[in-house]
């Protein structure tokens, strides 16, 4: 005898709807479908029915089963959805808390800028030449034409160290041209190179520090000329600065190791009581030039008629402060950290050609 | 240098205006540092009389004063002690802007009386400190005139900046003539004087020096001047003085100043009468030999020194500076006039030795016209005469001259080979000869140029092409790029000139700030870390906490923290990449990375990821710089020896067999209290020179041999002795666990409770990773057995149960 199939699916499927939670919902599940189930059991009753009955209540039990065991499914996933939607209600957080704490790392302002200064003249087919913070007196000096009692020496503001053996006294290097000595001493033209690194002198004031950073470039060919020095650092400003337009002017100057000697001027203006570089009313003195003195050639062993070229030198933190408006010059060596914060750069954004200089 | 408008005018005949000069001079490479007009801040000064003058009714120190303007009649209330009627002074109506007391008038009422302007004293003007009352003129002063060029103050003032090199603008004819040279004018002829002279002069130069040092004065010239009267110089001369910051002294003193100034060329006067011997001798000095020159300050001379002076010994520095015995004063009848020429380089010399500076000094050292002694001679004579009177003697004059003329090769075409800009041969002639050069044309690219007797310092055709590029002017220089060497550049440093970019970059990655500090430290603290040596402490240093080459950044470092602690932030992490001074030598000077942490990782927060630094935290600092410089980090050995600053149990060594590549630590508690800091701090060190580049192999990667088969780990936990570290038991594990064991790592350590006093308890975990089939229960079981026997035999360490 088959029990009512229809009495039988509205029976399960109100329990199903009603149930509360996966134990109970197991539980109907082996009621209708389990191996002693009510469905199983009818199904395994079938034997009894004949023909064409046996075939019709077999489709209609089947059916039934079918249809009870998806509404279990659904009514599973339904109970699944709302013990999640539970677990997460319990689970909320103040997501305004801050961040597990990472320290900030920065890049100093002149690292920065001398690699800005490097990317650029790299570009210009400038190599970086490195010389000794502690100079004899002839680098420093004498083979830049700047002999004993010269007006010129007086002017440096020199640090001395105490005289060796034989009565020479070093130095610390006043500015990085004892570079170009050293690097004619050492290749043959052409050349053209960059020395960047400390100098020192003995001034020590808002505007002056003892020790200080000057970047020196040199190029040495057989037609090197002045129109040369002239491109190439309007070139270099132009970059530096990020101004196509910026004025740049070359005005005559003396340096013992040079002749002629130039001072170079980047315009700007003081409008509103800020400084803009840029086309203005005004000048900014930034960079001393001039063509290589022969005579400093013929001390680093180069002959004068057959090799001409050009020499330049500025402070770098003088460039660092006009580009990234960095009003003092003490805080460069004193560690604050939040002037490093501040002026400091991120370690991960370089400068380079293709990337851009940070103008 | 500074000089006045119509002072220049006197030398220089244009039409151009001042602002045209102005611009003009920067270009030719005389820089203006400072322009002072007072004939625009005394505008609206005027000079007025004060023709009645009666008590203020409500206050006892004011007067009331009526005021005759030259254009009218006012009231003008007065609190200067001398305000009197008849008094003619400088007036300032209301609307005038007063700078001494910045202040601009207004119609005032003060103490109920109106007053219409004020009636001044040199302060409110800012002519002077002068306030002890209002300024009094001369009777006769016009009223309503303008007070500035009354005063003789509408002359404006212009400073430039002279180069060591042009000696010849330390005076105004020389500034002149560039102006000149650049088509601002002509140079007007020095006034032609001939002075009649009348009988030997009574005072005689002798040079007393040997012949090795004759060059020390090639020229002297004297005159003697008798019946001289040396009162005040003239208005116009003290006008100019005043103008460029100098006192007015007497006539004499005055004249040899302001000749200085017009021809750039230094003079001494001396008082004839008070040389005792009639002759002035130049010699060398006696060693300690002293001297008081004029400044009243008495100097200790050497025998390097040359002196001049009489039979009373030596009283003037020749160049420099005269002395207070021989000088003249008001009563000065008879004048020696002194003028010569000196070595440039003793001079200098001199002058640097006894710190003694002067204007003279100044202009001898960067070299005069070395044949001044004759071509000024007569030209100050006559202001002598013409100002105080009196009778000039014959010149006496003795020396060779100094060795000046010389003749250097030039080719007009050597211009453009230099400067790239084509001028004229025709125009670099009139150039340099307006200059003062002369030229001859051998042809027309063959030229001997020779150079005028103030140009010491064109020596090479270089000199005579910037003359001749300046004057032209620098602006059409044309700008040319430089060649390109390569399509695509070469990168501009070396393998070992990127490893500071690198490090830098990899420490402010990790958290640490950048620091760029001083290359010296006091010498107590250089010696703490190691260095200060004599050789090493600047003689000159500008404070006694300058004045060592650090040995090592590491002081610097902690100073840093310091200051920041001071200023309430304690906990930062920084690093330096930068010259360390083991020694004085050119290749003594190596590179350090140094990096130190202080305090907490972190600010507290609500995580509580915050803990304290430690030496674990400079140990990765450095293991992370020398991987970042290519070591292969797993293969460097640690001992445990660091320098006296770190903390001798908390603090090593990364070794690459006897070569240290770094030093790392806590920070020694004793150092710590020395820089006052609290809590504790990790640093480390690293030469970057002992860190050897690694082989350049080509950009090319060996072959990654990624094995298929499933890597499998294993925990081990050891009893070991606590001085066995872990270095040595991981190697041991290593060793013997080859060629399955990919890594071991110690990620337990126990020592305490239920632990002998002397054992400890490490856990190890192990990673096995084949590479040829799928590890078997027994070869796993194998491995480990190996690695028990190995920590057995090697580190005396037994499985723990």
């Amino acid at each position: 005898m088959l029990p009512d199939l229809d009495q039988l699916k509205a029976t399960y499927l109100s329990q199903i709807a009603e149930a509360d939670g996966l134990d109970g919902l197991d539980a109907i599940r082996v009621d209708a479908l389990g191996k002693k189930g009510n469905i199983s059991t009818a199904m395994k009753n079938l034997g009894q029915l004949d023909g064409d009955a046996r075939r019709e209540a077999g489709q209609a039990l089947n059916a039934l089963k079918n249809e009870i065991a998806s509404a279990i499914e659904a009514k599973k996933d339904d109970l699944a959805r709302i013990a999640l939607d539970a677990r997460l209600a319990a689970e909320q957080v103040d997501v305004t808390l801050s961040p597990r704490p990472e320290a900030e790392g920065r890049i100093h302002p002149l690292s920065r800028t001398l690699e800005e200064v490097t990317a650029i003249f790299a570009e210009m087919g400038f190599t970086v030449a490195e010389g000794p913070d502690i100079e004899s007196d002839f680098y420093n000096f004498t083979a830049l034409n700047i002999p004993p009692e010269h007006p010129a020496r007086q002017e440096h503001d020199t640090f001395y160290l105490p005289p060796d053996e034989d009565g020479k006294r070093k130095v610390l290097r006043t500015h990085t041209s004892p570079v170009q000595i050293r690097t004619m001493e050492k290749i043959e033209p052409p050349i053209r190179i960059i020395a960047p690194g400390r100098t020192y002198r003995s001034d020590h004031d808002a505007t002056h520090s003892p020790m200080f950073h000057q970047c020196e470039g040199l190029v040495i060919g057989k037609d090197i000329h002045m129109g040369h020095l002239k491109g190439c650092l309007i070139d270099f400003c132009r970059a530096f600065f990020g101004v196509d337009d910026l004025p740049v002017r070359f005005r005559p100057s003396y340096f013992p190791f040079t002749e002629p000697s130039a001072e170079v001027d980047i315009g700007c203006s003081r409008e509103g009581g800020g400084l803009k570089i840029g086309a203005g009313d005004d000048w900014l003195e930034i960079l001393g030039s001039g063509m290589v003195n022969p005579k400093v050639l013929e001390n680093c062993g180069i002959d004068p008629n057959e090799y001409q070229g050009f020499a330049f030198g500025m402070g770098l933190e003088r460039i660092a402060m006009l580009k990234y408006g960095i009003p003092d010059l003490r805080p460069f060596y004193d560690s604050d950290l939040r002037w490093m914060r501040h002026y400091g750069f991120m370690p991960f954004d370089p400068p380079s050609i293709h990337l851009g200089l940070g103008a | 240098m500074k000089f006045t408008w119509s002072w220049l005018n006197d030398h220089l005949d244009t039409d151009a205006d001042m602002a045209t000069i102005l611009d003009a001079l920067p270009m030719l490479g005389l820089e203006v540092e400072d322009v002072v007009d007072k004939s625009e801040s005394l505008k609206p000064f005027t000079i007025a009389k004060i023709t009645a003058a009666s008590k203020h009714p409500n206050a006892d120190s004011l007067q009331v004063c009526t005021v005759d303007t030259g254009d009218g009649t006012i009231e003008v209330v007065c609190g200067a002690p001398n305000a009197r009627a008849g008094l003619v002074g400088v007036f300032a109506p209301v609307g005038a802007y007063v700078p001494g007391i910045d202040l601009t008038l207004t119609e005032a009422e003060i103490r109920g009386v109106t007053s219409n302007g004020m009636m001044c004293s040199e302060r409110e003007m800012m002519l002077s400190d002068e306030h002890d009352g209002i300024i009094e003129l001369d009777d006769d002063a016009p009223l309503g005139a303008g007070f500035a060029a009354y005063a003789g103050l509408d002359d404006p003032m212009i400073e430039i900046a002279i180069t060591p090199n042009r000696a010849d603008c330390l005076g105004v004819r020389g500034i002149a003539r560039d102006l000149a040279a650049a088509g601002l004018g002509t140079l007007k002829p020095l006034k032609d004087v001939s002075v009649p002279s009348e009988g030997e002069s009574p005072i005689k130069w002798k040079i007393d020096l040997d012949d090795a040092n004759q060059h020390l004065a090639p020229l002297v010239a004297g005159r003697c001047f008798s019946g001289v009267a040396n009162g005040a110089s003239p208005k116009w001369m003290q006008q100019r003085l005043e103008a460029v910051g100098q006192r007015p002294i007497s006539a004499l003193v005055d004249i040899t100043n302001y000749i200085m100034l017009d021809l750039g060329r230094p003079l001494h006067a001396y008082d004839a009468d008070k040389i005792n011997g009639g002759e002035l001798i130049i010699r060398l000095a006696k060693d300690g030999e002293e001297f008081t020159a004029l400044n009243e300050k008495t100097y200790t001379l050497d025998a390097t020194m040359l002196t001049i002076g009489d039979a009373d010994g030596a009283d003037d520095l020749a160049g420099i500076m005269g002395g207070e015995r021989t000088g003249v004063s008001d009563e000065t009848t008879t004048m020696f006039l002194e003028i010569a020429v000196f070595d440039p380089i003793n001079v200098a010399t001199t002058g640097r030795k006894l710190n003694l500076n002067s204007d003279a000094r100044y202009r001898f050292e960067r070299g005069l016209d070395v044949t001044s002694p004759d071509g000024a001679m007569d030209y100050v004579s006559a202001m002598v005469l013409e100002i105080c009177g009196g009778k000039a003697s014959e010149i006496h004059r003795v020396g060779q001259g100094a060795d000046w003329e010389r003749d250097i090769a030039f080719r007009p075409s050597r211009t453009a080979e230099l400067t790239a800009v084509e001028i004229d041969p025709a125009e670099q002639a009139k150039t340099l000869e307006i200059l003062g050069f002369t030229i001859t044309q051998n042809s027309a690219d063959d030229w001997t140029v020779a150079p005028p007797p103030w140009r010491g310092d064109i020596v090479g055709a270089a000199d005579l092409v910037e003359e001749i590029t300046r004057i032209h002017g620098f602006d059409a220089i044309p700008e040319v790029p430089l060649p390109r060497l390569a399509v695509v550049s070469a990168p501009a440093v070396d393998a070992a000139q990127k490893r500071p970019h690198t490090i830098r970059r990899l420490l402010a990655s990790r958290g640490m700030m950048e620091a760029v500090t001083f290359s010296f430290l006091d010498a107590k603290t250089a010696k703490r870390f190691g260095g200060g040596d004599a050789s090493l402490t600047l003689v000159n240093a500008i404070s006694a906490d300058l004045d060592t080459m650090r040995p090592t950044i590491m002081p610097n470092l902690l100073a840093a923290l310091m200051r920041n602690t001071a200023r309430g932030e304690s906990d930062a992490a920084v690093f330096e990449v930068g010259p360390i001074f083991p020694g004085d030598g050119a290749e003594d000077q190596r590179t350090s990375a140094t990096g130190l942490r202080h305090g907490m990782t972190a600010d507290r927060e609500w995580t509580g990821t915050a803990r304290l630094v430690d030496w674990a935290d400079a140990r990765g600092d450095a293991m992370a710089v020398l991987a970042a410089l290519g070591v292969n980090t797993a293969s460097l050995q640690t001992v445990a020896e660091a320098p006296e600053w770190y903390h001798p149990g908390q603090s090593g060594a990364l070794c690459q067999g006897r070569n240290v590549l770094a030093h790392f630590g806590a920070i020694h508690p004793a150092v710590l209290a020395e820089f006052d800091l609290k809590g504790p701090a990790a640093g480390f060190e690293i030469i970057l020179e002992n860190v050897n580049l690694p082989k350049n192999k080509g950009p090319a990667r060996p072959l990654a041999e990624l094995s298929p088969y499933q890597q499998v780990s294993r925990d081990f936990a050891f009893m070991l002795k606590r001085d066995v570290t872990a270095e040595k038991l991981l190697r041991a594990i290593k060793g013997a666990g080859k060629p399955l064991v990919s890594d071991a790592v110690v990620f337990d350590v126990y020592q305490g409770k239920g632990i002998a006093d002397d054992e400890k308890s490490v856990a190890v975990g192990v990673t096995l990773s084949p590479t040829k089939a799928t590890l078997t229960e027994d070869e796993i079981e194998k491995t480990s057995q190996a690695i028990i026997d190995a920590v057995a035999k090697h580190c005396g360490g037994t499985l723990r149960g």
